[in-house]
């Protein structure tokens, strides 16, 4: 048996109750090479303090709950090996551009309201009826919208735009994707009802074509490519708005 | 509360993104003839970029308009890059920066747009 290594993590803690402002403690946490980030913070709750607060649920980066800032780069912690990092610190923080709701919570309400008004659905192009039968898709119709059914709406991406800094109602990298997903798909037929949005004070004019959101995205989305296609998407709509009947939005 | 105000960045950004296609496509090029090859005699004859040479090219119609794209696109190019960079490093777009960042290119189109007219054909 080789000498057990122990790390030192730090964590940013915020008790909404008792404090004022975040403030930092440091953990040494015994580990194991096959140890993720997220059991370092499963072992400092287990043996250290009960009150250390976090989300998780897969720990396979599927579901996107324990997203954090690790070493300031925004992760899945569940899929961030100790390993990586030993013998230097690591220091895990609540994902940044999103208020702490407590230590590392942070609080999602306005990344649903913009998820929610993108309507994140097919909106069908005409009703079928059940006896009609099912909507007939072809394997290059699927492959125009595949990649970016891949969200697991994990907000690293909010956490890694400089723009969801400077502006808290600017849509963000994952909702845009997320309509760009339902515009792309054949048997939507909402693009006029999105554009309202995508084109808005709030919509993809506030990127700046920075391609972080793209980097951290653990499930290869690409979320910027999604919202400087719709910049051009935005502009047809802008200057052929009046040449089209039905238009996109006011 | 998310904005729902149609937004007019289409209008500078289409200038932005036509600017840095001409960028970059012409823009290396054009330094390295007007800053390098012609002044130092490499491989352009030293009076390609002579006044008579030069008058003819910005009198041509064709050269005319290579003339004005050039200027007028690339500055509304490096205005909205500027405006953003701004907003970026924290001063907020004011009506003082969109003054300065979109003023300038449009002041010097329509001056170069005056004095290439000028120029005749």
């Amino acid at each position: 048996m080789s000498e057990q290594k122990i790390i030192e993590i730090e964590v940013l803690r915020y008790l909404p109750e008792s404090d004022q402002a975040p403030h930092s403690e440091i953990y040494k946490v015994p580990f194991t090479d096959d140890m993720s980030v997220l059991q370092g913070a499963q072992y400092i709750k287990d043996n250290f303090d009960g009150s250390l607060t976090f989300r998780w649920s897969c720990r396979m980066a599927i579901c996107g709950s324990c997203g954090m800032m690790i070493n300031g780069v925004p992760k899945l912690s569940c899929e961030t090996f100790i390993r990586d990092y030993y013998p230097n610190r690591i220091t895990i923080e609540a994902l940044a551009n999103f208020p702490i709701e407590k230590d590392l919570v942070v609080d999602l309400s306005s990344f649903i309201e913009k998820l929610e008004a993108i309507q994140p659905y097919i909106i069908p192009k005409e009703p079928r009826t059940v006896e009609q039968g099912e909507y007939i898709q072809s394997p290059a119709q699927f492959a125009e919208y595949i990649q970016y059914t891949s969200c697991i709406n994990c907000t690293l991406c909010y956490a890694a735009c400089p723009q969801v800094g400077l502006n808290q109602n600017f849509l963000g990298p994952a909702v845009i994707a997320l309509a760009h997903r339902y515009n792309m798909d054949s048997r939507d037929g909402g693009q006029d009802q999105r554009m309202e949005l995508l084109a808005s004070m709030d919509g993809v004019y506030n990127c700046s074509a920075v391609g972080y959101c793209s980097e951290v995205c653990p499930k290869h989305v690409d979320p910027g490519n999604a919202v400087n296609v719709n910049k051009i998407n935005a502009a047809k709509d802008y200057f052929l708005r009046f040449l089209s009947p039905k238009g996109g939005s006011k | 509360m998310i904005n729902r105000k149609r937004s007019n960045a289409p209008i500078f950004w289409g200038l932005f993104g036509a600017g840095g296609m001409i960028a970059a496509l012409f823009g290396t090029m054009l330094v390295f003839i007007t800053g390098i090859a012609v002044p130092m005699g490499l491989l352009l004859p030293a009076n390609t970029m002579s006044y008579p040479k030069m008058l003819a090219f910005a009198q041509n119609f064709i050269g005319k308009g290579f003339i004005f794209v050039v200027i007028a696109l690339m500055l509304w190019h490096a205005g909205h890059r500027i405006f953003h960079s701004l907003h970026e490093i924290g001063i907020h777009p004011g009506f003082f920066a969109r003054l300065i960042c979109y003023g300038g290119p449009l002041v010097a189109t329509i001056i170069s747009a005056a004095l290439l007219l000028g120029l005749g054909f």
